[in-house]
């Protein structure tokens, strides 16, 4: 089967609604497919990644560490917007750590999170070939 | 040109389903192909043949299961998203114990794989979603 690339932009905040939590069930899946994938988080969906969620509160499923095991799935391309982190008074630093492990440099962690601004966002969604929102 | 469509959305509660039968009726008015329509999250409920309207308003699953009928498309429901919403086909309830279930023809239950390859073997995926 042929190699495209897709992207799966995420513009939710992670509870509220179960666009989040079904998104990364179709990025696991694109992953058994080996697919060129990027990740967009964008708009609340910056949230998705933040670092210390506690769902306690709301009885729902805290699904945040799955994040961390998108580089064991060879998915190691999160572009993140700046503009929606600062919108939100958001730093990089609230961002968990996300990293993904390159074979060819003796297994070193490397960062999954490339932070890009609107108008670098925009050139690597026009650079896809299958795109879905969420 | 061959078409890959996904609805993410309930019928009625939003538009999403509306705006896909009419796109997919234009794909196939224009000569193109639909490889496949893939719903998801809510999108499942497109696919229940217990959906009663009042009857001066459009039945959506209907239209649906016809125009698949009429063209042989392949409507598929996430499994996950399915089971989760309560979407079951006949082999599904009796795998999990139900006493019944509610697909319409012309749909079919399958896993997100379904998405992605309809993503891989067409020209154009098209998300219709909130």
């Amino acid at each position: 089967m042929s190699t495209k690339k897709f992207m799966f932009v995420n513009r939710k905040a992670p509870y509220g609604t179960v666009y989040a939590l079904e998104s990364l069930e179709v990025v696991l899946i694109s992953a058994a497919f080996e697919q060129d994938v990027s990740l967009a988080f964008l708009d609340d969906g910056v949230y998705q990644i933040t670092k210390g969620q506690n769902t306690e509160g709301i009885g729902q499923k805290n699904f945040s560490s799955t994040y961390k095991a998108l580089g064991d799935y060879e998915i190691k391309k999160l572009y993140v917007e700046k503009e929606s982190l600062e919108e939100r008074g958001l730093t990089p630093d609230d961002l968990m750590d996300l990293v993904w492990e390159d074979e060819d440099d003796d297994w070193a962690e490397k960062p999954s999170i490339i932070l890009v601004d609107r108008a670098e966002m925009a050139d690597v969604m026009a650079e896809q070939e299958v795109t879905l929102s969420f | 040109m061959k078409f890959t469509i996904m609805i993410n959305e309930g019928p009625y509660q939003h538009q999403s389903s509306d705006s896909a039968l009419q796109f997919a009726r234009a794909v196939l008015a224009q000569g193109h192909e639909i490889f496949r329509v893939f719903f998801y999250h809510d999108g499942v409920y497109n696919g229940t043949r217990l959906s009663v309207p009042p009857a001066d308003d459009r039945q959506l699953q209907k239209e649906w299961s016809e125009l698949a009928i009429e063209h042989n498309l392949d409507l598929v429901l996430c499994i996950a998203a399915a089971q989760r919403r309560g979407i079951m086909d006949a082999d599904e309830a009796k795998r999990q114990g139900l006493d019944a279930d509610n697909i319409i023809e012309g749909f079919r239950i399958s896993g997100l794989g379904q998405l992605i390859e309809g993503g891989i073997q067409s020209d154009r995926t098209i998300v219709f979603g909130d």
